[in-house]
């Protein structure tokens, strides 16, 4: 048997077929050097993600303390405690702690009372000043500040009381994402019906790629245009008190959107089979009706997807934001100023200390950001697939 | 709705005859251009009513273009120019006057390659009623099964109606696509290789279905298989290069016709 064998394996023909991957020693290496460069993509993704949670944990743990005023141990008394307690107290890591010998830790120490007897007269009796203001509920719970009538929803991250309630954040950002996307999405998906179904061949060549232009514009540019022109005219339109407010952040938004709804919606609609659009106008269907009975609903995941990846792009926009309204006041009104998410992690981030727990929220910030991205993108994902499978039969 | 219920004219076993008795489809000097280039040469045929006519010829020979006249699909094209005339039922469809949409309500279509929208089967049928202002539900219901019926396809599919037109088989897709084109009852449907796509037993289905249909509505099938043109056919129009060679009845095309080239042809000597 393995003679036989061994005698197949020198028929003259058949020689190449044993050689394995061996045989394309360039292909093999082009392929293992394609699935590197895609791994270092996928990992440099993973990396960021872990690096801004970990600059966020803090947060999540509890770790960050704001409280102005907190009890002193005099220096004296140092004796009393123990190593732990005092570690913790001065806020040293274990290492840092072992390293210091006692007159250090002492002078440490004198530092903090210090610091404490630094406070203005003003704010030592204040409640305000005995809270950590990075806990939960002073995050997420509206509360009553001192001199303040009723509790409120207020991000003010300096300050002698550093107030950062993310609520404001989240429904301005939430307010902004979805006036552009209603603005934005039925005038790009409109087009992307125009332009694949109705609009004459000579005509779609040139309406295509201008529309396209659109994305090619830097959002600074359409912030610009937005805060000098789009404020007065729309004010002027309409009539509110707020020139710049949520509402002109949303059309300036939409219009750094459209242009990429408008290019996937259109691929989706004209990927549609032409067979679809035949056999509805063979049926007696105006060109009108077989656009939006038949290769819409046929588009319809594609034309989802498109949404999905603008809402992607208009939560993540920072600049227009930044241009056009930026005071973080909590009102669902989109005639009032908000303050988007990434728009008060880019202000700020140059301005909070490192390490500190303005720095750590706005970390904090950014993870939750990432993950409402992630979850929109999945839920996306699945609504999608849900319409192919209906579409395609399958179920 | 007008129903269509007249007895069935013995057409191909009534031995041979010169013309179709009511000249129902007239094309007159037909003329069709793709930009520059002819692709219809000065085309005259009167085809007849409720009877099948065969187009055949090789492939590029026009038999699909002058079918797609016939319901102006052509005018979908933009480099498209036409000459000459089509008249059905005495009119000009190419006249100013005509509304396209009606036109097509009137002369339905069956395309090479099954083309069930994404939507499910009941959906599939229901649309053209829809399209034309049918709203009952009863009516569309009666409908519905009406023509799935008479496309042989109701035992098939009538537990599954609401399920997605895609998940049916090849022959069953094209099945439906002959009952979402007779559901609106038009009077003449044109199948452009209506089974070329299809294996032997689904293509005999279809072929039963057509001497079925013909009952009811007057078919104009493309066909590049020559047998299946004999089978089904009562007249049969040979057309090569963008010409019409010879049209009659179609036993007389495959057993005794007057040109050579459409004896070559039908013989398997070209094409």
């Amino acid at each position: 048997m393995p003679s036989s064998h061994k005698e197949t394996r020198r028929t003259p023909g058949w020689m190449g077929i044993h050689r394995g991957h061996k045989a394309r020693p360039l292909e093999w290496l082009a392929e293992k050097f394609i699935f590197l460069v895609s791994l270092s993509t996928i990992l440099m993704v993973f990396l960021i993600f872990i690096f801004v949670a970990r600059e966020a944990l803090p947060v999540f743990f509890g770790q960050t303390d704001t409280a102005l005023v907190s009890a002193v141990i005099p220096p004296a008394e140092m004796d009393k405690h123990s190593p732990a307690e005092l570690q913790k107290y001065l806020e040293l890591t274990p290492e840092q702690f072992k390293a210091m010998d006692k007159d250090t830790l002492k002078t440490l120490m004198d530092v903090k009372v210090e610091a404490q007897n630094d406070i203005p007269e003003s704010f030592r009796n204040s409640r305000d000043a005995r809270l950590n203001t990075t806990e939960w509920r002073y995050l997420l719970l509206p509360h009553q500040w001192d001199d303040y009538k009723k509790p409120e929803y207020i991000w003010q991250p300096v300050g002698q009381i550093k107030k950062f309630n993310i609520i404001p954040l989240f429904v301005g950002t939430l307010k902004i994402t979805l006036i552009g996307l209603l603005f934005a999405v039925p005038l790009a998906v409109g087009a992307a019906i125009y332009v694949s179904q109705l609009a004459r061949p000579r005509f779609r060549e040139i309406l295509k790629p201008t529309i396209e232009l659109l994305s090619g514009i830097p959002s600074v540019v359409v912030g610009f245009f937005a805060l000098l022109v789009m404020a007065t005219v729309l004010q002027k339109t309409f009539g509110y008190e707020t020139r710049l407010n949520a509402f002109v952040a949303g059309i300036a938004l939409g219009f750094a959107v459209i242009p990429i709804i408008f290019s996937i919606a259109e691929d989706a609609l004209t990927s549609v089979p032409r067979a679809y659009t035949q056999a509805a106008l063979a049926l007696g269907a105006s060109r009108w009706q077989t656009a939006w009975q038949i290769v819409l609903p046929a588009a319809l995941p594609g034309v989802f997807a498109a949404a999905v990846l603008g809402f992607g792009r208009a939560i993540g926009e920072t600049m227009i934001v930044l241009m056009v309204c930026s005071a973080s006041v909590m009102s669902w009104s989109i005639f009032d100023s908000a303050r988007s998410i990434t728009t008060t992690i880019a202000a700020e981030m140059a301005e909070a200390v490192n390490g500190g727990p303005h720095y750590r929220i706005l970390f904090m910030l950014g993870a939750l950001l990432f993950a409402a991205t992630f979850v929109s993108n999945m839920i996306g994902d699945f609504v999608i697939h849900r319409f192919k499978n209906k579409l395609e039969g399958k179920r | 709705m007008t129903e269509i219920s007249l007895p069935r004219i013995a057409v191909a076993d009534a031995g041979p005859k010169a013309a179709p008795s009511a000249p129902f489809i007239e094309i007159e000097s037909l003329s069709l251009f793709y930009g520059a280039s002819k692709a219809l040469k000065n085309i005259s045929v009167t085809l007849g009513e409720k009877v099948v006519t065969a187009f055949i010829g090789p492939s590029g020979c026009g038999k699909s273009t002058l079918l797609r006249c016939l319901n102006r699909m052509n005018d979908l094209i933009d480099s498209v120019r036409i000459d000459g005339a089509v008249k059905i039922g005495g009119h000009d469809i190419y006249g100013p006057d005509v509304d396209v949409i009606e036109l097509r309500k009137r002369v339905g279509m069956v395309f090479q390659k099954s083309n069930p929208f994404p939507k499910s089967i009941y959906e599939n049928v229901a649309y053209g009623l829809r399209l034309h202002g049918v709203k009952n539900k009863s009516e569309l219901a009666a409908a519905v099964e009406k023509s799935l019926q008479q496309s042989a396809l109701w035992d098939e599919v009538k537990d599954r109606l609401h399920s997605s037109a895609l998940g049916l088989s090849g022959g069953q897709q094209q099945r439906l696509c002959i009952a979402r084109a007779i559901a609106i009852r038009p009077e003449i449907i044109l199948m452009d290789e209506p089974a070329s796509a299809l294996d032997p037993l689904a293509t005999a289905r279809i072929e039963e279905l057509i001497l079925e249909l013909k009952k009811d509505f007057t078919i104009v099938i493309v066909t590049h298989n020559m047998q299946q043109a004999a089978r089904i056919s009562d007249f049969t129009a040979f057309f090569y290069i963008g010409e019409l060679i010879e049209f009659d009845h179609t036993a007389k095309i495959f057993t005794n016709p007057a040109k050579k080239q459409t004896e070559d042809y039908v013989t398997g000597r070209f094409g």
